[in-house]
């Protein structure tokens, strides 16, 4: 009996690596800017994509959106109501969006077009762990945290802020009520990620809101065709 | 995080690998882990067992590389070792560095094989009907 080595050196993620390859292709392709919002249940992200979906409408944008979440269609109706095209993701019980599932919902989506938007947003299941490993071909990762979820999120949560290529604090019309330190915030996000963009914002009362929009008509300018 | 369909996605992968080797058992599972990976290595060990059960990498060994956080220095212009994953600095000059070199290794190194038929598979033209007779 021989022993022998075999080298692998593969990524086990390699599978959704080359889907989500084949994916920010396709995207690149139909010229739209995908992001993927990661943040904890609870943050806000379907009110922050709720009031981003109604300002790009009203700029005459053309945005849609992708919603996972573990069961229900709650948040895709809510989303609706903005008049975009939405799609809910049902992972049952799985932790994050992969490749595969984004693959899935994007082929046979009624009145879709991928290279008639200008964005298309991707709604992750509420989760600020799993997400970060699984690549979804976006262009841009978007970390959400709260005014209620404790400034130090992102020094407990390193991988996903680490991974992200904007963050935005959301409900900032409670953020003296919740005795929310903002300087502490911004320094443990840019603790984590040197250089970040962050924006502080409330779906409620649109603070914040105008600057997003004008970061997101900026990347939308510099996309890849 | 999510061990179990690593776990799974590691079997699948190795058993594609050892099916280059019939009649061989995989006694030795070998991965690099990125401090970055956030993967509970508890937690992956705990899922290996149940996952390996029944498969041909049953009773195999799985052995972990930890994989520290290496990020680059602008001002020293050098690759350095992070000494906290809760401040993205250079330890040295204390620049803030957001250029990470490695640590998000999530990655199946190489896997050893016992190879019970190492002089017939070594053999090329091996008959077809004694390779399935080894399994």
């Amino acid at each position: 009996m021989t022993t022998r080595i075999v080298e692998l050196r593969r990524g086990i993620l390699k599978k959704n690596d080359e889907l989500a390859a084949g994916l920010r292709a396709r995207y690149a392709e139909a010229g739209v800017l995908v992001l993927n919002l990661v943040s904890s249940p609870g943050t806000g992200k379907t009110a922050f994509l709720e009031r981003t979906l109604r300002e790009l409408r009203l700029s005459g944008a053309r945005a849609a959106a992708l919603v996972g979440d573990l069961e229900t269609d709650n948040d895709a109706r809510r989303l609706a109501a903005s008049g975009a095209p939405v799609r809910q993701i049902n992972t049952h019980g799985i932790c994050h969006l992969d490749a595969e599932m984004i693959a899935k919902h994007l082929d046979g989506w009624e009145g879709v077009e991928l290279n008639q938007l200008d964005y298309l947003f991707i709604e992750n299941v509420g989760n600020l762990v799993c997400p970060s490993s699984y690549d979804l071909g976006e262009k841009i990762r978007v970390a959400l945290l709260s005014v209620t979820e404790g400034e130090d999120k992102p020094l407990k949560y390193p991988t996903l802020f680490n991974s992200a290529d904007a963050a935005v604090i959301t409900k900032m019309d409670i953020a003296e009520p919740c005795d929310f330190d903002r300087d502490l915030a911004l320094k443990n996000i840019h603790e984590i990620r040197p250089g970040i963009k962050v924006f502080e914002t409330s779906s409620k009362t649109g603070a914040g809101i105008i600057e997003w929009i004008n970061y997101l008509e900026e990347k939308l300018a510099q996309r890849e065709r | 995080m999510h061990e179990l369909s690593l776990a799974a996605s590691i079997v699948e992968a190795v058993t594609e690998t050892a099916a280059a080797y019939p009649g061989s058992t995989v006694k030795e599972v070998r991965l690099r882990l990125g401090a970055l990976s956030d993967v509970v290595e508890d937690s992956l060990r705990f899922c290996w067992d149940l996952t390996v059960e029944g498969t041909p990498l049953a009773g195999a060994t799985l052995v972990v590389t930890q994989i520290s956080v290496v990020v680059h220095c602008d001002r020293c212009n050098d690759d350095v070792q992070l000494e906290s994953l809760q401040s993205f600095r250079c330890p040295r000059c204390g620049e803030p560095a957001s250029d990470l070199r490695q640590g998000k290794e999530l990655e199946i190194e190489s896997i050893e094989v016992d190879d019970h038929c190492m002089e017939q598979t070594s053999e090329e033209y091996l008959p077809d009907q004694e390779t399935r007779g080894e399994k």
